[in-house]
């Protein structure tokens, strides 16, 4: 689906669209709307998982329990402002290519990769030097649950960069007026920010 | 629509719109994109999967036709409930209903397919996926903790099995929501322009209600489910007590899904019906907006009763109180929707053929569940019957008497659009009176039973209760023999 030539690849891109959405292409792009959608769907699985967290932090007698190693917070401190910082790099991306400049995009879009790799990293030099395991006390557990979790969506965050990255080297598959793939996968990073932030503030500073 | 047909479209080459009998049959077996397609592969993959929860059923009801466990183990009767419970939620009622939906939606507001054919393509193919998965449980055990799973018992019994369970939940349960996105979308976007939304048919708006709750009330499910599988791989103790875990927790994360369950289940019935009722009765439909409204209502209002399940669950009294006055206002709406459906049959011109017999069947079965709804909504009276066949009636009035005979309703309703036949009108008949029948001699006497203190999901029970019980399964047999016309 991908071709040389600026013209074909919009047909055919185009063409490809139009079987995913209708058969005439005649009504605007609900991708977007979609995406939202999901997201709310995600938001509910994280609101399932922060529900547990409050609910044991509210019953229990003490929180963390009682013996559970203090969490270091440099680490992680430096980290939430790694993400969230990626997202404004990553907003700059999106302006880019608004401006049809698909260089600009690259660069910017790398530079959120880069950022989120450093965070995955932190995450798991953190795992490998915190004093308890998954199974040392309900804290434990759902501290692991919940990062875990989240680490899994900044790992599909990535993924879904590259994707769009990988796809910005043909020329013309992203455009000013059309660049899905750019804003579905920004959406999808800044929610994933957030629900960190959250995080943040709920597993590490409450 | 067909005004902006362009003849280059690679859809309408493709076939798209082409009549049925165009369409091959290899098709169906095929990841086919086409919406009326999709909505085939969902109705013949629910009813495939409902004749195999029915045979458990009948497995179930041999067994409770003595008091003693002596046609299946006790072991292998636990096992056979929770996968009747589960196969009938997950893969009979909820994907029968998406089978509407597929079929019906973008024919009701003018798309030309739905807003995501590739999307809900991929939903489908998850159930056949998921629903395997569930099954293939036998093989290693499968799961005995009910269709709720409580832990701690679902975290000692059959655990190989129980994960089976949960994945095939989660399969499932992802289905689900995307399909809801794909409905979501479809009905709010994809309108001919026309069509403002006070226009739509009222099956769009049940269907939009239903999605609502998938999107919401689905993915906690999920969560609640990875968390339990923590517990049963990795050795967590989220909610096994064994370790300081509270399985009280689990009970509200599933409650938060289930309860808005079976109001998944029920929407896109409410839509069937409201649809079915006019046009056999030749008349316009009785308060339109009061039945869209409260739907929302409904929805809404589902939302915040999942405790009524949790009465004897050691649950402090003015979390109690809260969830029983909740729990009896959702009655409201429902009561809205049951008066604007009688309303729009009175006077009428009836015609008493097949489909509009599984639709009367269903107000009167639906009745008699919502009305033994607001009966365990009372805590006073829940806490005698939780967990009696009390509780077991009340569900299969409303799931059976209301969901399947609605699903039939709109099956005989539409089966001659969707396959260009016409079905033999006495057989439909038959049919409907060999599944009423059926259906009040198995459940009524549970009601019964349920009062006189016999528990559900128990092989062995005291020998008084079995004159009632063997009604019960002569019962279930002459529903299974109702399945013959069919
Ligand atoms: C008037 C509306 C309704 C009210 C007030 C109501 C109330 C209740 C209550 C309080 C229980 C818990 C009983 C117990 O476990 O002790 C219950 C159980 C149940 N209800 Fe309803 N209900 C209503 C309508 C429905 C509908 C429409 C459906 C499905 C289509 C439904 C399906 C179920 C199921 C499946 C259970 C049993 C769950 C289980 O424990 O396995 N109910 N209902
Ligand atoms: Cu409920």
């Amino acid at each position: 689906m991908q071709s040389p030539t600026v013209n074909e690849s919009q047909t055919v891109h185009h063409e490809v669209e139009v079987q995913a959405h209708s058969p005439h292409g005649s009504h605007p792009d609900h991708r977007l709307f979609g995406l939202v959608l999901f997201l709310t769907a995600e938001s509910m699985i994280f609101l399932g998982m922060f529900a547990t967290l409050l609910i044991y932090r509210f019953v229990l007698p003490a929180w963390p329990p009682e013996g559970t190693p203090e969490l270091e917070l440099f680490l992680p401190g430096i980290n939430t402002g790694i993400l969230v910082a990626s997202s404004f790099v990553m907003h700059r991306g999106q302006a880019a290519i608004k401006r049809n400049d698909v260089a600009g995009l690259q660069r910017w879009f790398a530079a959120t990769a880069a950022m989120g790799a450093i965070f995955l990293a932190g995450q798991l030099y953190e795992y490998f030097h915190l004093e308890f395991g998954v199974t040392t006390n309900i804290f434990a557990s759902i501290f692991y649950a919940l990062t875990g979790f989240h680490g899994l969506h900044v790992t599909l965050g990535l993924i879904f960069i590259g994707f769009v990255l990988m796809r910005s080297r043909n020329r013309g598959h992203y455009t000013s007026e059309k660049h899905f793939g750019v804003e579905a996968s920004e959406l999808y990073w800044h929610f994933v920010d957030v629900v960190w932030v959250i995080l943040f503030i709920l597993v590490y500073l409450l | 629509m067909t005004a902006t047909e362009s003849p280059t479209s690679p859809a309408a080459v493709s076939g798209r719109d082409l009549g049925q009998s165009q369409r091959k049959w290899q098709d169906y077996f095929s990841f086919n994109t086409d919406h009326k397609v999709i909505g085939i592969q969902y109705l013949v993959t629910s009813f495939f999967f409902f004749f195999i929860g029915g045979a458990l059923a009948n497995v179930i009801r041999t067994e409770l036709a003595t008091p003693d466990p002596d046609f299946i183990q006790p072991e292998l009767y636990n096992q056979i409930f929770t996968l009747h419970g589960t196969v009938m939620i997950f893969l009979w009622i909820i994907p029968a209903g998406a089978a509407f939906g597929n079929y019906l939606i973008p024919l009701m507001v003018g798309a030309e397919d739905m807003a995501f054919p590739r999307l809900n393509a991929v939903a489908f193919w998850m159930i056949p996926v998921g629903g395997t998965l569930l099954l293939s449980s036998f093989l290693v055990g499968a799961p005995q903790a009910g269709w709720t799973s409580y832990p701690p018992l679902s975290l000692t019994a059959s655990q190989t099995g129980q994960m089976f369970w949960i994945l095939s939940v989660l399969i499932l349960g992802t289905s689900s929501i995307l399909g809801s996105i794909n409905f979501i979308t479809t009905i709010l976007k994809m309108r001919i322009p026309e069509m403002g939304i006070h226009d739509m048919p009222l099956f769009c708006w049940s269907m939009l209600a239903a999605s609502v709750l998938i999107l919401l009330a689905t993915p906690v499910l999920a969560a609640g489910l990875i968390l339990l599988s923590f517990d049963l791989l990795l050795g967590t103790n989220f909610f096994n007590p064994a370790g300081g875990g509270d399985p009280i927790i689990y009970q509200h994360i599933f409650w938060f899904y289930s309860h808005p369950a079976v109001y998944i289940m029920i929407l896109p019935f409410f839509g069937v019906i409201s649809e079915v009722l006019p046009v056999h009765s030749r008349k316009p439909i009785f308060g339109y907006r009061a039945i869209a409204y409260s739907s929302f209502a409904i929805s809404f209002l589902g939302l915040i009763v999942w405790a009524h399940h949790m009465f004897t669950s050691g649950t402090p009294g003015w979390l109690r109180m809260f969830f029983m006055a909740t729990t009896m206002i959702i009655a409201v709406p429902t009561g809205v929707k049951v008066f604007s459906w009688c309303a729009t049959i009175w006077g009428g011109k009836i015609e008493l053929n097949s489909s509009m017999l599984f639709g009367l069947g269903f107000i009167s079965s639906f009745l008699i569940g919502g009305l033994t709804g607001v009966m365990v909504a009372a805590v006073p009276f829940d806490i005698h019957v939780h967990d009696t066949y009390f509780v077991v009636a009340h569900l299969h009035y409303v799931l059976f008497g209301g969901s399947v005979l609605g699903l039939f309703a709109g099956f005989y309703h539409w089966f001659p659009k969707i396959t260009g036949r016409m079905f033999n009108e006495p057989l439909g008949r038959l049919h409907f009176a060999l599944t009423f029948i059926g259906l009040n001699l198995a459940f009524m006497p549970m009601h019964e039973l349920g009062m006189m203190g016999m528990n559900r999901r128990i092989a062995l029970y005291d020998p008084q209760f079995q004159p009632l019980n063997v009604l019960s399964t002569i019962g279930s047999y002459i529903m299974a023999v109702s399945m013959v016309p069919l």
